[in-house]
């Protein structure tokens, strides 16, 4: 075992040793830095607990009304130790991940939900305080944008980005994991952008409106808000949805910190400092 | 273990017994996380921290909405077609039971407290009051929505009737239900009292309320939760602080539950 262990690894590929000389730039500036700090905090939060408070009605309906005796268009829960998850006229077994997991029967498992047995009262308490802290921040962060130019400079895609063939092209480069090196990795990359864009301009925003939707004196004081999202269990359904999304970007941002080096990508979004990539030759 | 072992070489440093699996830690570690997350949960410092959230969602509510905007009211083609029961479903008190068996014709409400004349008001007073009829949604804590028709007298009109004092801050009601031997209660703030769409119904869906949603009368108040929606009411007390009613956090799900006494959300 030991002897065939030395013959196979030692190496490794070449050019490891070589001393990195690629240029150390300020990328990441601090106001951004401290947002998506917060923000990651306050987002973590709020789908865990929101996890523990889908678990007290674990079913999503349209329209108007919904409760038990109605049709969801969602459900995650249990026969017995059986869990499942049904979607419109599917269903899927789930059983150790939703609907029945780590011998209980609720829909998200307590590994991860706030807190981890089964309280809706506390879940709540949870979520609107870090609803608060998340609004807050948005907001500030949605000033900076606009003030600092960090929106128009950084995160609105260039004329040039705007068109098909490019965001093909960026595609299908991001699925090669060949990902920006050399002067093009200053900027995010379109990719990068609409992530970024997405999740400021449609997650955050519709969340926060769905989440309001839900308070029954928020309705009364702006009846439209019920009107635009077609009625309380839609909108919380779109909630759902929108954290769903939250998820999504949570897995293909970390994978791409992943892919694209760890380390500097911590470095710049702790520091600001971030390595340029070298150029491929 | 020992299925895990098969190579069949096993020195004594690795003995089976001494061996953590990857799936043993992973399940050690993620129980230690989730008793430091615990842990953190029960904090009363954390706990203090996060009672802020729903401080500032109070003021905040109270802040930007307009005090006597009517929640939404729906057509007869939007009601559920079903209105599931919640909550306790049937008081089952040997006096409540009397009431009921008589049809509740031997039933008053109480009004008292910091009134300049407390009342005693028969069932039959409350059919021939004026009423107010609305098709409105009742939003439950945990999720789900019901749309249906109710039918009452606006606690407004009661409270000024039986002279309520101007140093009165809340309004407590005092339910026949109670869980495990502890009676439930519920409590209002005057906002929220003199809405017009504050109602004590005896109708749901143009019938007497049925035992399952609160025989013979229950609160509406629709611009909160569900659980503030107290059932089976036979007392309605004014007061000027909740602190001496029962636990003192103003109802029978915030004494016992952590429960937010301003469902506002």
């Amino acid at each position: 075992m030991a002897t065939q262990s030395a013959e196979n690894g030692a190496d490794g590929p070449a050019g490891r040793a070589e001393v990195d000389t690629s240029p150390l730039i300020y990328r990441t500036k601090l106001p951004v830095r401290i947002w998506h700090w917060i923000n990651a905090l306050s987002i973590f939060v709020m789908l865990m607990s929101g996890m523990m408070i889908f678990n007290a009605h674990p079913r999503l309906y349209w329209g108007v009304y919904g409760a038990n005796l109605d049709h969801p268009w969602l459900v995650i829960s249990h026969r017995g130790t059986s869990g499942f998850v049904q979607i419109g006229g599917f269903e899927i077994a789930t059983t150790g991940f939703l609907g029945y997991a780590q011998g209980v029967p609720y829909a998200f498992p307590p590994l991860v939900t706030i807190p981890s047995t089964y309280s809706l009262a506390d879940a709540r308490q949870w979520h609107f305080a870090f609803a608060w802290v998340l609004l807050i921040s948005a907001t500030l962060f949605m000033a900076y944008n606009l003030v600092s130019g960090h929106l128009r400079r950084d995160l609105a895609l260039k004329r040039e980005e705007r068109s098909i063939a490019h965001l093909w092209h960026d595609i299908k480069e991001h699925a090669r994991l060949r990902f920006p090196t050399g002067e093009a990795a200053r900027a995010y990359n379109p990719l990068q952008k609409i992530a970024y864009l997405g999740v400021l301009f449609v997650l955050i925003p519709v969340v926060i409106l769905t989440g309001c939707t839900m308070s029954p004196t928020l309705n009364a004081a702006f009846p439209w808000l019920a009107e635009i999202f077609g009625g309380r269990p839609s909108a919380r359904s779109i909630h759902f949805l929108c954290a769903a999304g939250f998820a999504a970007f949570i897995a293909v941002h970390l994978l791409a910190v992943v892919l694209a080096g760890p380390f500097n990508e911590l470095r710049s979004i702790i520091t600001g400092w971030y390595r340029l990539p070298k150029e491929r030759s | 273990m020992s299925k895990d072992n098969t190579s069949g070489l096993i020195l004594p440093a690795e003995r089976p017994t001494s061996l953590v699996t990857r799936r043993n830690a992973l399940i050690g570690g993620a129980g230690l996380l989730l008793a430091g997350c615990d842990q953190i949960n029960a904090s009363p410092t954390v706990k203090s921290f996060l009672s802020l959230g729903e401080k500032t969602t109070h003021r905040a509510q109270r802040l930007v909405t307009d005090r006597n905007a009517l929640a939404q009211e729906f057509s007869r083609a939007e009601m559920s077609p079903v209105f599931r029961q919640n909550g306790n479903q049937n008081p089952n008190t040997s006096e409540y039971n009397t009431l009921a068996a008589n049809k509740f014709a031997d039933w008053t409400l109480s009004v008292d407290g910091m009134v300049a004349h407390p009342l005693r008001i028969s069932l039959a007073q409350m059919m021939a009051a004026p009423r107010r009829t609305q098709i409105t949604r009742h939003d439950c804590v945990e999720g789900w929505s019901a749309i249906g028709e109710w039918s009452g007298v606006p606690l407004g009109l009661i409270l000024k009737r039986a002279g309520m004092s101007s140093n009165a801050k809340y309004v407590v009601f005092h339910c026949a239900d109670s869980t495990g031997g502890i009676p439930y209660y519920e409590s209002i703030d005057m906002i929220d009292a003199f809405h017009p769409q504050t109602i004590l119904a005896t109708h749901m869906n143009g019938e007497l309320l049925t035992v399952g949603h609160g025989a013979p009368l229950r609160l509406r108040v629709e611009r909160q939760l569900g659980y503030k929606q107290a059932k089976y009411v036979m007392r309605v007390e004014a007061v000027a602080s909740l602190d001496a009613i029962h636990g003192g956090k103003g109802g029978y799900w915030e004494d016992h539950r952590g429960y937010q006494w301003f469902a506002g959300i």
